[in-house]
Parts: C-alpha cells; structure tokens; sequence
C-alpha cells in the first residue's frame, strides 16, 4: 500500500507530539441507555482529530461529557495529564472551548459582544473595579474589545461586528461561535458538525478557517460529516457506531475499513442532512 | 395642492380643522357653571388655566393640520410627522374634554352644571378625533438632519428636562383629585402629540450624544424641585416616598432586569435596612443605639441586608427561575414574621414586635439639622425637602452601580446569562456566581435605601413590609421598563405617586393597577421607556425591529467607548 503525501505528514505529526487531551474508558448512561459506551480517545498537540459516526451514534454526548454540561457515569478525561474540573466554566478555563450542533449563540447580543462574552474567563475586573471605574476595569475593557476584534476578524466577520447575531447569515452564525469559542484562548478546540447546513462555498470557507485554527498551534477535535474534510484533512479519524468506537485510525485506515463501510457510509449518510 | 387629496381625506382633513378651530374658540366661553368645577371655567374671555392647557393642545393639532396640507404626502419627507401629529393630538383632545367633562359633572352633581361653551368643545375635540383617523401616516419626520449644532441639541435637553420639572411640580400641587385626574389627562395627551411629531426620536438620539449634560440636566432639576414646592411638606413628604421607592426598585431592576430573575420578597431588603438603621439609631426604643456616623450606618445597613440576600441566594440560585420566586415570596414573609416576633416574648427582644422602633431622631449631617426648615433663596425646605435632597445623593449612587455594571463585563455575563445561560456557562461565565451577585448586590442597594428611609420617616415597624409593596416594586419595574433606570424612575413614580393623589380612589387602586398591568402586558409588554434588547426579547419575530435595535445598540456602544476613551 502506498502512502499519500498527507498521510506521511499527518503520520509524522502524530508520533512526535505529546498527548493534549486524553479520554479513557468515558461512560455516559441515560437510565437504561447508553450513549457512550467505553470510549477512549486521544488528541495530541497540533492536530485535528475528526470524530465521525452515525446519528444518534454519541458523538455530541462524548462532547458533553468532555466538556462538563454531563457528568459522565465513569471514565476519566485529562488534559495535558490532568483530571479536567468537572464545572463546564472550569473546563473552559482549563483550555477546552466548544460550538454547538444547533447554534446557541446570545441572539439579542452584537457579534462583538457575543465574542466578548468569551472573554469574560480570560478577564479579571470585579463588581468594585467596574462601578469606581478603576484602572483595571478601563483596561481589560479596551484590551477585551481589541482582542475580539482580532478574533472577528481571523474568522472574516469583521464588517459584521456590530450585527445582532440573530441577523447574521447561518454561516456567518457558525463561524461566530467558533470566534466565541477562540475568544476563550482555549488549547483545544471541539467542534461539533462545523459545516452542518452549510452550501459547498461555506463549507470549503470553514475547512480552510479549521485550519487556519490548526495552525495557531491548537488541537481540534471536530465531529464532520463530510467525507472529504474527515479523510484528506484530519490527521486521526475514530469512528463512533452505537456509544461504541468502532475503528481509530488514519484517514485511509478508516475509510476502507469494512466495518465503517458497513456501518456508516453503506445507508445512513442521507439521514445526516435534515440533521443540520 | 389641495387638488391632490383624495376626497376621503379631504373631508377628514377640514372637519378635523374646524373641530380643533371650534376647542380653540370654546376656552373663550365658559365651560362649567359653578366655580367649584376644577379651577373656576365659568369666565367669558376668561381662560382658566386648565381651559388654556386644552387650548394649547387644540393649537398645536390646528398648526399640524395646516402644515400638513402644506407639506403633502409625495413631497418627500417632512421636518414633522404633522399627520401623526394631527391625529394624535385630536384624539387627546377628545380624551381631554371628556375628562374635563366628567370632572365637572362629578364636583358639581351633573352633567347639567356644564355650560355650552364644554359642550362645544367635546364636539369640536370629537371632529378633530374622527377627522385625525382618516388622514394616512406620516412620512418619517427629517428632525434629525438638524442634529448637527451642538449647543441646539444642549438646548432641547435643557427645555425638555425643564418641561419635565414644570410638569412635575405642577401635577404634585394639583389639590384636588379631579384637578389633578384632569391635568394627568392633559399631560399625557401632551407627551403622545410630541412623541407622534418625532421629537421624542430626534431628543433620544441628542441625548445619548450628550449624556453628561442630560444627567447634569436631570440632576439640577431633581434638586430644584424642592424650590417649586415652597415650605409644602405634605408634597415632598411624598416625593420622599416616591425616591425611596424609586431607589429600591432599581436595585430590584438588577436582578429582575439585567439578569431576569424573579423576586417577589425583595421588600425585605429594604425592611432589613430600615430595620439594621432604627436598631442602632439613637431612638429610646432601639436595643443596640451605638453612636455611629450615619455613613457607617449607612453600609451597616446594606451589608445586613446583602448577607441576608447571600443566606437566601446561595441555595436557590442553583435551581431554576420558578423555585426562586416561591422561594423569594415565602422568604418576605418569613422577614416580617421573625421583625414581629423579635419581640421580648417570642424571641429576643430586637425589634419591639409589631410596635417597631418609633421616635428615630433626625439626621444632623456636618451641623445640618435634618428635622429643621431651612430657608434657602427665600425658599422654606421643609423636613422632607431635606431629606428628599438626601436620598437624591442616595439615588444617584444607586444609578452609578446600576449603569456602571451594566456596561462591565459583569453586565455582559447578565446579559448572556438571560439569554442562554447553558451557553453562558459553557462560555466560561460563571453563571451562579454572577447571579449571587446580582441579588446580594441588590439588597445591597435596598438596604441602603432601607436605612434612609428609616431617619425619613422616624419609625420603622413590620407591617411596612408586606408582600404588597414587594409586588408593588416588581409593578413598577415592569410597568417602567425592565433594565432601565428611567423607566423605572417613571414606573416608581407612576405607583408612588398616583395612590398617594388618588386617596379617593383607595378602595379600587388594587383593581386599577391590575388593569394597568393587564393593559401594559397587553399592548407594551417591554414597559414604558424599554431596554432594546428587553425589547427584542418580548417581540421575537419583529426582524424590523431587530434592525432598529441594532442602530440603537449600536450608537450607545459608539457613546461608551467614546467616554472610555474621553476619560482614559
Ligand atoms: N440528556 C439526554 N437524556 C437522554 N438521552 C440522551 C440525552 N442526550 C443524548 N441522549 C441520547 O443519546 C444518544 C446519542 O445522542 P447524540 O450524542 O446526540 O448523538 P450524535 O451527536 O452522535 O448524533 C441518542 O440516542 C440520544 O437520544
Ligand atoms: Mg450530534
């Protein structure tokens, strides 16, 4: 078998770089359901691990339970060796910043403000600094608009940063969250379906906003859809079927694995559109 | 020219004159017989004040219908919105006469007792009303290309907030219910024919470019009311009440407003401030009487009642919206109960029981005696006016916390937290945090109005402080506009002020006010001055209106940074 360009590159990437994020044995049971079954995944740093697997597979359940919105029922998930806090806001602070399958952005916010909300972990002035005006709160007020401008402006929404979110575009939406998400400094990012709903212009748009990200030097974990962003783009791909991982691998191993065949590209692919 | 209307509104356009033109000559009759009707219309070419006030407005409908045959639809866009203009104005003016009519019927005993000269002007204020409907909207008023100078602009604050304190003082000396009921009519019509001109628009947009001179504007005038009110105690008795409650609920608008949680105790905020001032006061019946400065006692106050908030906060914060107005509402009452029953015999005698803690000796701040009249200016200030001056200081403190953490990045994490506070916490807000906050921060701010309020009215007793006055302040942030600080300043004074002209209506005002909020939710549910976000929260779907809201955040935010930049 002969290897891809890319795939050396990606093969090469993962073997020299140290573990970001680990997830071991991570269980998550709804009563008599269960979501995620015994998963286990890496993320080093630099890199973009794609997560793929059927509706209703556990993705966006793994991601809650990475992200602190679950308490998963066992299993353990650190970050950079550490047992990552178990309150959402403690999650983001740690590093770990997240969008959303269906958008939550704050409607009735700015573009601006919305970014600037992410800032709020990254920001210091309390309650007595803002009511006195003090030096600190003046500071970070400034620093905090500058640094989401920049932010607006690395996912090219820049002429929108006064536009309700609620009036954007759905792309432009999309793209916002992920500037929210940035706007945390976070070391890793979890994406979940980025390109969800988007035309074929958007999604190639996002692929190459997704990498620009990459190489800001963060690690992204990102659940896709699409089949040509997961196997020519991520450097790892694990295939999630029924809470379970079927196949982790490259790109290629996953992609002629019969099982995934099996599971997921064989019937299930058109089901995946009205999700968005 | 006035070949081009259609004859629908041709029709309309001139019987709505000649209505306006028929109030304008009936002031010259009189409208009553009997000098006790209102302020004695029983003069020929003798107005009496309230017949000028109708004449007024009858003037301004007139001009607008002129102005508006001269300034056709298709001429492009006029300077005002005469049409709107005409139509409102007229259908004030029926409201007006009719009030007027009705007032004289109820002071005299009958509809007999009003002369053709009233007559003649319902009919002419009808004529204007339908004649006004048939007249198409305006186009949008071109006020605002006449923004640029800006001493103009300095100008029309300064005579808006004047017209504002005129209209105040003259409403508060209105003696009489059907004087006063008639004048609020007429006040009312004023504000909707200069809302409908655009003037409102153009003054909104003047204002936010000029915040410093509005504030200083509105300050001054606060200050000169005591001067309009001379040596009347009763009247700044109640705009002593009308600040204190004003003052609570704006620190109730933190929580209800800017992060959208319910609490129906939050009077006991201010009872714990009252309470915490009255124990350690210098009164004979108060248990702890240590002789602090009264800007000690002051933080003692709110620092009492912001732990309580903490002690109810932190347990129910956690849970969602429901719980904690349940939990807020038992809460108040459990505040007055444990007040009653610090008594001696069912616990610790801290409060006197339902006697409270009477004879609260006045303030004497830097040698000024509080309870002493002070001419000023050849104006007697009475003991309210004295402390109506303090709790403006109060009040202006409490608006600096309120508009300073707002615009924060702790007002943000409210605004977040209201909109989706899942979100926000996955954002990194820490959501209960923030919350806990707001609700200490708040009782804070009540307990501070509480400790004032205690040296203002000498006596502090449980029975003050019943679930009413709570649901009251929630009315009247409601009623004003969640997340405002002028909506609420106009909603507290609103329901302070009302109750207290309209004793005669005592046995209904639980009735009225229902109405009113019926009607508010009914048609404003945003209150009456709103928050454009608060807005665009009640009216989902109005993508129109989501566009305005932008503009209008987006001037204000244009402003902030300006002022940050300004001081920096
Ligand atoms: N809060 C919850 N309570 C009960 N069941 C849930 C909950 N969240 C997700 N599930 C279930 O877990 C399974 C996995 O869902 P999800 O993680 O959203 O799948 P995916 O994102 O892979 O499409 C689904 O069967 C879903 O119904
Ligand atoms: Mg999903």
């Amino acid at each position: 078998m002969t290897m891809t360009v890319h795939e050396a590159v990606a093969r090469r990437r993962t073997a020299d770089r140290t573990v970001l994020l680990e997830a071991s044995d991570v269980t998550m049971r709804f009563g008599g359901l269960t979501a995620v079954n015994n998963v286990s995944l890496k993320v080093h740093y630099g890199e973009i691990v794609g997560l793929i697997g059927p509706n209703g597979a556990g993705k966006t359940t793994f991601f809650n339970c990475l992200t602190g919105l679950y308490k998963p029922t066992s299993g353990r998930v650190a970050l950079e060796g550490e047992k990552l806090p178990p309150k959402p806001r403690q999650v983001v602070a740690a590093g770990v910043a997240r969008t959303f399958q269906n958008i939550r952005l704050f409607h009735n916010m700015t573009a601006l403000e919305n970014v600037m909300v992410g800032m709020y972990c990254r920001t210091k002035a309390n309650a007595v600094d803002a009511i006195l005006r003090l030096p600190r709160h003046r500071a970070e007020e400034r620093a905090a608009t500058k640094a989401a401008r920049k932010w607006l402006a690395f996912v090219g929404l820049t002429p929108a940063a006064d536009v309700l979110s609620r009036n954007l575009p759905y792309g432009d939406q999309r793209r916002l969250e992920i500037a929210r998400a940035l706007a945390t400094s976070p070391k890793l990012l979890l994406l979940d379906e980025p390109t969800a709903g988007m035309n074929p212009n958007e999604t190639r748009q996002a692929e190459e906003l997704i990498f620009r990200i990459r190489d800001l030097g963060l690690a992204i974990l990102v659940i896709e859809h699409d089949m040509r962003f997961i196997f020519n783009l991520c450097d790892t791909v694990s295939c999630l079927v029924q809470g379970e991982v079927l196949v982790c691998g490259t790109g290629a191993e996953v992609q002629s694995d019969p099982r995934v065949i099996e599971a997921y590209l064989g019937s299930p692919q058109l089901e995946d559109e009205d999700d968005a | 020219m006035i070949a081009r209307l259609s004859a629908y509104e041709r029709v309309g356009r001139f019987a709505a004159i000649a209505g306006a033109a028929l109030v304008l000559l009936s002031v010259m009759l009189p409208w009553a017989y009997g000098k006790r009707a209102l302020d004695d219309m029983t003069y020929f070419f003798g107005p009496s004040p309230l017949q000028l006030c109708g004449a007024g407005v009858a003037a301004v409908c007139l001009a607008a219908l002129i102005a508006g045959l001269v300034a056709l639809p298709g001429r492009g866009p006029t300077m005002l919105c005469w049409n709107d203009m005409a139509r409102v104005g007229g259908i004030g003016l029926a409201f007006y006469v009719g009030a007027v009519l009705v007032a004289v019927a109820v002071a005299t005993g009958g509809l007999v007792n009003v002369e053709a000269g009233g007559w003649l002007a319902f009919g002419g204020a009808v004529l204007a009303a339908l004649g006004g409907l048939t007249l198409p909207d305006s186009p949008q008023a071109t006020l605002s290309h006449f923004l640029t100078p800006s001493w103009g602009q300095i100008a029309a604050i300064v005579v808006a907030i004047a017209s504002a304190l005129f209209a105040a003082a003259a409403a508060v000396n209105q003696g009489d219910v059907e004087d006063f009921v008639v004048f609020g009519v007429w006040l009312a019509a004023a504000i909707f024919l200069v809302r409908a001109s655009g003037v409102f628009a153009w003054l909104s947009l003047a204002a936010a470019g000029n915040r410093q001179v509005l504030v200083m504007a509105a300050f001054v005038a606060a200050f000169a009311f005591p001067f309009t009110q001379n040596g009347s105690d009763a009247n700044m008795s109640v705009a002593a009440q009308v600040l204190t409650f004003a003052g609570t609920a704006i620190g109730l608008n933190i929580v209800v407003g800017l992060v959208g949680l319910l609490d129906l105790g939050y009077i006991a905020f201010l009872g714990a401030g009252a309470f915490t001032a009255a124990v350690l006061s210098k009164s004979a019946f108060a248990t702890l009487s240590v002789d602090l400065p009264f800007p000690v006692v002051v933080v003692i106050s709110g620092t009492v009642a912001s732990l309580l908030g903490l002690l109810i906060g932190t347990p129910t914060l956690r849970v969602s919206g429901d719980y904690l107005a349940i939990v807020t509402l038992a809460f108040g009452e459990i505040f007055r109960i444990t007040m009653n029953n610090l008594d001696g015999t069912d616990g610790p005698n801290i409060t006197h029981g339902s006697n409270g803690v009477p004879g609260i000796p006045n303030l004497n701040l830097f040698g000024f005696d509080f309870g002493q009249s002070h001419e000023i200016l050849g104006v007697t200030l009475t003991r309210h006016a004295n402390y109506y001056m303090l709790l403006l200081v109060v009040i202006a403190l409490i608006i600096v916390v309120f508009t300073n953490l707002n615009h924060s990045r702790i007002g943000r994490g409210w605004v977040a937290i209201r909109e989706d506070e899942m979100a926000a916490e996955a954002m990194g807000v820490n959501t209960f945090a923030l919350k806990l906050l707001a609700f200490a921060g708040g009782a804070f701010l009540a307990g501070v109005a509480g400790s004032v309020k205690a040296y203002t009215d000498t006596s502090v007793s449980p029975d003050q402080y019943v679930f009413l006055e709570s649901a009251f302040l929630l009315a009247a942030v409601v009623l004003g506009g969640m997340g405002t600080v002028m909506g609420v300043l106009i909603g507290a004074t609103i329901l302070k002020l009302l109750p207290e002209k309209l004793r005669f209506f005592d046995d209904y005002r639980l009735l009225l006010f229902g109405a009113l909020m019926v009607l508010m939710m009914r048609f404003r549910p945003e209150g009456i001055i709103a928050d454009e976000r608060r807005q665009l929260e009640f009216h989902d779907e109005d993508e129109e209106l989501a566009e305005d809201v932008e503009t209008e955040l987006v001037v204000h935010q244009a402003h902030h940074n300006l002022e940050g930049g300004k001081r920096s």
